[in-house]
């Protein structure tokens, strides 16, 4: 194997969008931490080293609480659904049914809208008296109900809109996984008079276990990184039901202008992704190999 | 006998078949919806007759309530900035990655994925600061600078690169070629599907974004459609839902018409995208 002389192309090349990187991901990564022992600075009073106390306040706030809960309950209330609605479409599409394209098609647009477009159409969808969930519930007679506008409601309907929009976009992961399983393994199967029930959990489930894996971490990130629909439909509201950490580091960055509290916010939403990456490196690339 | 295709039998197909359409009626439902609202009078909102008149009054109206011609052309040159830069970043340090061998090059690759767990999007305080200190807070090149580098794009792009056979590298060296006429003219023709999979991907991907730059813009000039949308249909209190269901629509239109176009390229891109 021939090799340029120069070492130093290779990091020519690298270099700007390793410069990039440095200035927009890990600095800012390390400088939250940084900040998060810091007080914010106010009017003349400059920023002073706190030590802890940005943490122990988190701990003593409520809100804080709140916000995390609401995002594991989230996490735990869309994925799940999520995944099995993603194979349930990705079966379906996959066996070849009638209309299959235009099947597919259905299920994959409220991916491509933008999430905030999306949210709009389902602010309405929920609206009080007007909306058209109000509209069918009222037509059979059930009692109306502010779906979000009742703190016990309000991360139910959040949970639906997210699981609408992305269902569809795990199915194409299935769909390519799925179109690498041989024909023939259904046929065996057919033939030796097993279900397409057994079909399904003894042959295509373990066989889609990869890409569940994959499916799994990205919906646990997207669970912690998306908040669009909460800025438009509650803004956290009522009384922090629907807030997710997200949402709530830009509420206390952005409208309480309190950036090292926000900082502080920061460090546990990049500790709960570091958990997450640690759990895909011992897990998923175990099987996957980066040549 | 079974059909063939069929295995399990005709039965359970008739019976899949019209489960599956039920699901894909139900997933339409809000799109439906949005459609019918956006393109009746007001009084026909929720009201679902077949003799609604039809109009297009609600879009004008939207149209003429906000600088929507400004928010396009914002969104237009955001995504147009982001795919050239992370296009071009992406395929030198992936160029570089596949094909050298240098000390540390391992700890910079590890550098590089890292940002597929502490994405931009997250890192909003400190970003902020930055874009303040650098004074380009409130511009269309701060909304568009964090994501230049996409480690998704690197990561894409030195794999495809290192499945080109190293014989079609040799042999272009042996006629004199130098590193740059090898990326330019092996590498980067070769890996034209991947680039068109990102491409597709990254442009969906920051016209559909909002929080960043909600936070990091606050003027007509600046603002992609996503924010203006949202400060036309939170700001006003008189607007009712016909006109922001149509401006709603209308966001996303171009977006909605590329995939219906391009419906097999995207589908395959995401794929692509995902798989590797």
């Amino acid at each position: 194997m021939k090799r340029l002389p120069s070492s130093v192309l290779p990091w020519l090349l690298l270099s700007p969008a390793m410069v990039l990187l440095i200035a927009f991901t890990h600095y800012p990564a390390l400088a939250t931490l940084w900040h998060s022992f810091f007080s914010t600075p106010k009017g003349a009073r400059p920023s002073v080293f706190v030590g802890l106390d940005n943490y122990r306040l988190m701990v003593e706030d409520p809100v804080f609480w709140q916000a995390l809960c609401n995002n594991l309950w989230f996490a735990l209330g869309t994925i799940p659904l999520a995944i099995a609605l993603a194979i349930l479409m990705a079966l379906w599409v996959n066996e070849k049914l009638a209309g299959r394209g235009v099947l597919r098609l259905a299920y994959f647009t409220p991916t491509v809208l933008p999430m905030i477009a999306v949210a709009n159409i389902w602010l309405f969808f929920y609206t009080p008296q007007y909306g058209l969930l109000e509209q069918i519930t009222g037509a059979l007679g059930l009692p109306s109900h502010n779906w979000l506008g009742n703190p016990h409601s309000v991360l139910g309907a959040l949970m639906v809109v997210a699981i609408w929009k992305e269902a569809g976009f795990f199915m194409i992961f299935y769909l390519a996984a799925l179109q690498q399983i041989s024909p023939v393994l259904a046929e065996a199967a057919a033939l030796e008079g097993a279900s397409r029930w057994q079909y399904f959990w003894r042959v295509q489930f373990p066989l889609l276990m990869p890409t569940t894996l994959f499916v799994l971490i990205n919906a646990l990130i997207n669970a912690f990184r998306l908040v669009d629909h909460i800025v438009v439909m509650t803004r956290g509201g009522p009384d922090n039901a629907s807030s997710l950490l997200l949402y709530y580091i830009y509420e206390v960055g952005f409208a309480f202008w309190d950036s090292s509290y926000a900082a502080a916010l920061t460090v546990v939403l990049l500790a709960l992704l570091g958990l997450i990456a640690l759990v895909k490196f011992r897990i998923l690339d175990r099987r996957t190999h980066y040549q | 006998m079974n059909a063939p295709g069929s295995p399990f039998g005709q039965h359970r197909r008739v019976l899949e078949t019209l489960s599956a359409w039920v699901l894909a009626l139900l997933w339409l439902l809000p799109l439906l919806y949005a459609l019918w609202t956006a393109f009746h009078p007001a009084a026909y909102a929720t009201r679902f007759v077949p003799d609604a008149p039809l109009t297009l009054q609600n879009f004008v109206n939207a149209w003429q309530s906000a600088p929507f011609l400004r928010y396009f052309l914002n969104t237009f040159l955001l995504v147009t900035m982001i795919l050239a830069a992370q296009v071009v970043l992406a395929t030198l340090a992936a160029y570089a990655f596949a094909r050298f061998t240098f000390r540390g090059s391992n700890v910079m690759f590890m550098l590089v994925l890292l940002q597929l767990m502490v994405m931009p999007d997250i890192l909003i305080v400190e970003n902020y600061q930055t874009m303040n200190l650098l004074g380009l807070r409130d511009t269309i090149l701060s909304i568009g600078l964090p994501y230049f580098a996409s480690a998704f794009g690197i990561f894409l792009l030195r794999q495809t690169f290192k499945t080109v056979p190293r014989e079609l590298d040799e042999a272009a060296t042996v006629e004199g070629a130098s590193a740059w006429q090898i990326l330019m003219q092996v590498y980067v023709p070769l890996a034209r599907p991947i680039y068109i999979a990102f491409g597709l991907v990254s442009v969906s991907t920051h016209w559909n974004n909002f929080l960043w730059p909600l936070i990091v813009t606050n003027s007509v000039q600046s603002r992609p459609l996503t924010v203006g949308l949202q400060v036309f249909s939170s700001t006003d209190q008189g607007v009712d839902w016909s006109i922001i269901t149509a401006a709603t629509l209308m966001t996303s239109a171009p977006l909605l018409l590329a995939f219906l176009l391009f419906q097999r390229q995207f589908v395959q891109s995401f794929m692509r995208a995902g798989i590797r």
